[in-house]
């Protein structure tokens, strides 16, 4: 089954190696993985998907946040999100042979974003299935795909919810670990108990 | 705190020891290089010291082995390239047992990182998987703050060791040094742990309501100082107490409630009680497969409250019912109020008959007929330093002799290597548990295997003319190996036999004294002179050579299917059937 973690990061060296690494230990195979900047200077966003036994999703969080630079972590596949791959496609064309890519990318609501005499590149944007069916359909109807790049998939969960880490480091005199306080379930509202 | 005052400019070496000397560090273990001579250089102007050893291994045992005994975190440090490589087997024993170390290693300077520089490793990148957390440390003004995280990450939550890696350059430069600014955020905060009031009831239901409860006694008792609170919930509910090898004497051995050490090399009766429970309190422990046998048919009928600060242990072997994440000390005490006061346990009493039955095997009344076991000599020890000595043990079929026959009534008095199972721990763990606790008596028990691998750090102990008493418990085999080749290979002994020095020899010329003993009735007297005789003193005890520890559970089998004792009457009494 495949799991779709959301993590923050602290920017610093190493990180992704430490992350990746971790994958490796566990025995589980990364689909894609995505690094960029968060809103927040000093932490990055990472999006991993793997694939996994359907258990996996708690001993992968958990096991995440045993490294030191992890802010958070989002095991996101239970929730209502949005997720976006981007993807560049290179396919041979002519200018004789051109027209019919152009419905189809019309029809994906992708772009072409570079013409040349035997070749053109589409952009496109959307869920994975989207991309893959794009590039079955150009491969269905004969064209010569050249290159493939994808970013692989970003996610981000709707509505109101951010992550709490990030909700402490904004609210300025609040000091992080007061917000913090870890894991108190609804229902019960019970302080926490952290050992220092 | 720092005697420095604030705001001084110091080298980055001086920075290094003025910031351990800032975290309370009395005593660190290593060996000098290279790309750490400026740190060395700088040694002399603090009151700190240093323990010369004679391999980094060595450095990092003894580091986790002062760790485990006195419940501070060890220091280690070594020069880059070989001397950090060297550190390896320390980091991964230490991490697998989660015990608080700090290591400190020599590195290139920043200007030629990556390029194969002489003694350039990447040791960052090799004890990833290793350590807790590590740090390359490129400017001096980064030191005390990546030092002083460092000694907070190994203490806080679930220990471990940590790596600082120094280049020469940032050692050479100078910075601004203030102890206290470099101090670290607090430790962050852990969103996965926690307990809700509902998750607390629903274990205090579960412990009023069990009819054939048991304890499961683990290192976390001890590194959460949770002693007093996990013997209250015994007494309380009349539960009995299982250990891991770990959690031994985190329940006193000589209580009645106390059944001694579960798994693999447990007696019958503990694992009989553990797979006839109806519910399993685990505090502070892992569920080892060592301790669990096959998991399909551990503990059947058993319901499963972990209490465990690391999230990610929970449900990873054993799928529990109700799971309370956090300090295990902080939990019970919650707790603990929900608990009345029950009187007299049928089930206690049915455990006891079980302990009957499989008859304990008083070795005390064994007659004297030339034959000496590793049982005489731990239980001979045992005796005659009542139970109050640290033991510090190696790894084989000693170790866990010694877990069967030594009482352990008190935390941190047994230090041993359970999870990486490191031969050659034993006896630089054991300097690193004198330094830390020069007024206790330290022995340590290791196999004429497990000796040799690290046998070079008799001359530390020379030279630091340490007080310890060394038992070399000699069966002229790599026994634990000897003993599975027995049971699964059809004895086909394939380099298990091993030839050993005298080993008395070899500690008189290190200027140690020894004793050779061959007779039971030599044990005691041995032992008697090791302990007058101030400074070190090595026992090489010549035991049977083909003796097996039993039970074993096989791997594989259910915790129930051991293989017992043969009717053997040298080691058998006469109850024992
Ligand atoms: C030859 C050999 C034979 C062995 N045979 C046996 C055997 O028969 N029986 C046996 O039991 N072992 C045996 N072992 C040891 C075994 O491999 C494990 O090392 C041992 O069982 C682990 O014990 P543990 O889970 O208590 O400790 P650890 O592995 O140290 O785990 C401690 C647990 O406590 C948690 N913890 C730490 N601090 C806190 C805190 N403050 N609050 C709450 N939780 C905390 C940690 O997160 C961790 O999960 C053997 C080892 C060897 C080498
Ligand atoms: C470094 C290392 N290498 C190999 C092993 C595998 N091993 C476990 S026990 C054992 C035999 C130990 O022999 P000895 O030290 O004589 O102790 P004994 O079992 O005889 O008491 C071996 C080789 C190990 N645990 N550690
Ligand atoms: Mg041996």
């Amino acid at each position: 089954m495949l799991h779709t973690f959301v993590a923050l990061v602290e920017d610093k060296p190493g990180v992704l190696t430490r992350v990746a690494s971790l994958f490796r230990r566990l025995n589980v195979n990364i689909v894609s993985l995505t690094v960029g900047r968060s809103e927040r200077e000093g932490v990055s966003r990472m999006t991993i998907v793997a694939e996994a036994s359907p258990t996996a999703g708690h001993r992968i969080t958990a096991s995440l946040y045993k490294l030191e630079n992890i802010l958070e972590v989002d095991d996101v596949g239970q929730y209502a999100c949005v997720t976006r791959e981007l993807a560049l496609i290179k396919v041979a064309a002519t200018p004789q042979t051109r027209s019919h890519i152009f419905e189809l990318v019309e029809v994906f609501r992708a772009r072409i974003v570079d013409l040349a005499p035997e070749s053109l590149m589409i952009e496109i944007t959307g869920v994975s299935s989207k991309i893959e069916g794009l590039i079955q359909v150009l491969m269905e109807s004969g064209d010569e795909i050249l290159e493939v790049a994808r970013t692989g998939r970003m996610v981000m969960r709707r509505g109101r919810h951010t992550s709490r880490v990030m909700e402490a480091m904004r609210i300025a005199g609040v000091p992080e670990a007061e917000i913090l306080e870890p894991n108190v379930t609804a229902e019960s509202g019970e302080e926490s108990q952290l050992p220092q | 705190m720092s005697s420095t005052p604030q705001n001084t400019r110091l080298t980055g070496s001086e920075i290094v020891w003025a910031t351990l000397v800032g975290e309370g560090v009395t005593d660190v273990f290593g060996y000098p290089g290279g790309a750490i001579l400026p740190v060395y250089d700088a040694m002399r102007k603090f009151p700190v010291r240093h323990i010369l050893t004679r391999h980094e291994q060595g450095a990092t045992h003894m580091a986790d082995g002062y760790a485990r005994a006195s419940g501070k975190v060890g220091v280690a440090m070594a020069t880059s390239g070989p001397g950090a490589t060297n550190m390896v087997t320390g980091l991964a024993t230490a991490m697998m047992d989660s015990v608080p170390i700090v290591c400190i290693t020599g590195q290139v300077s920043s200007k030629v990182l990556g390029t194969d520089a002489f003694q350039e490793v990447d040791i960052t990148g090799i004890t990833l998987p290793i350590t807790k957390h590590n740090y390359l440390v490129t400017r001096a003004e980064d030191i005390a703050p990546a030092l002083r995280e460092a000694f907070l990450v190994a203490k806080s939550g679930r220990p471990g060791p940590v790596l600082v890696d120094i280049t020469k350059d940032a050692q050479q430069a100078t910075a601004e040094f203030n102890f206290e600014a470099a101090a670290p955020k607090p430790y962050r905060p852990h969103p996965m742990r926690g307990h809700s009031a509902d998750s607390i009831s629903d274990a205090a239901k579960l412990i009023r309501e069990a009819k054939r409860p048991v304890i499961l006694a683990g290192h976390g008792i001890i590194q959460s100082g949770a002693f007093e609170q996990v013997r209250t919930l015994a007494e309380r509910a009349q539960i009995p107490v299982a250990s891991t090898l770990l959690g031994l004497g985190a329940f006193p051995a000589s209580h009645e409630l106390s059944l001694g050490m579960m798994g693999m090399h447990g007696e019958a009766w503990v694992n009989n009680a553990i797979q006839n429970a109806d519910l399993l309190v685990a505090c502070g422990m892992r569920f080892d497969d060592r301790v669990t046998g096959t998991l399909a048919t551990y503990a059947p009928n058993a319901k499963k409250v972990h209490i465990e600060i690391d999230p990610a242990e929970i449900n990873k072997n054993v799928k529990v019912d109700v799971a309370l994440v956090g300090d295990l000390r902080q939990i019970l005490e919650i707790l603990l109020p929900q608990i009345p006061t029950c009187k007299s346990s049928p089930w206690v009493r049915e455990i006891n008959e079980m302990k009957g039955e499989c008859a304990v095997r008083d070795i005390r009344n064994l007659p004297d007929n030339g034959h000496l076991y590793a049982a005489h000599v731990i239980n001979d020890l045992w005796n005659a330093t009542g139970g109050k000595a640290i033991i510090v043990t190696d790894v084989g079929q000693h170790q866990m002799w010694e877990a069967q026959y030594y009482k352990h009534d008190e935390p941190r008095t047994l230090v041993t290597s359970g999870g990486l199972g490191t031969m050659g721990f034993a006896l630089p763990a054991a300097i690193g548990a004198k330094v830390a606790c020069p007024d206790k008596e330290v022995w340590v028990i290791a196999g004429d295997g497990g000796i040799q691998m690290t046998a070079c750090e008799l001359s530390t102990i020379a030279q630091e003319n340490l007080d310890l008493n060394i038992a070399i418990i000699n069966n002229g085999f790599l026994g634990m190996v000897r003993q599975w080749q027995e049971f699964f290979y059809e004895k086909n002994y394939a380099s298990s036999p091993i030839l050993s020095p005298d080993f008395v020899k070899l500690a008189d010329a290190h200027g140690i004294a020894g004793a050779t003993v061959t007779k039971r009735s030599e044990v005691l007297p041995a032992v008697k002179s090791a302990r007058e005789k101030k400074g070190p003193f090595l026992i090489n005890f010549h035991v049977e050579k083909e003796d097996s520890v039993y039970p074993m559970i096989p791997q594989g089998k259910a915790l129930h299917e051991m293989i017992r004792r043969p009717d053997n009457p040298l080691i058998e009494t006469a109850e024992d059937a």
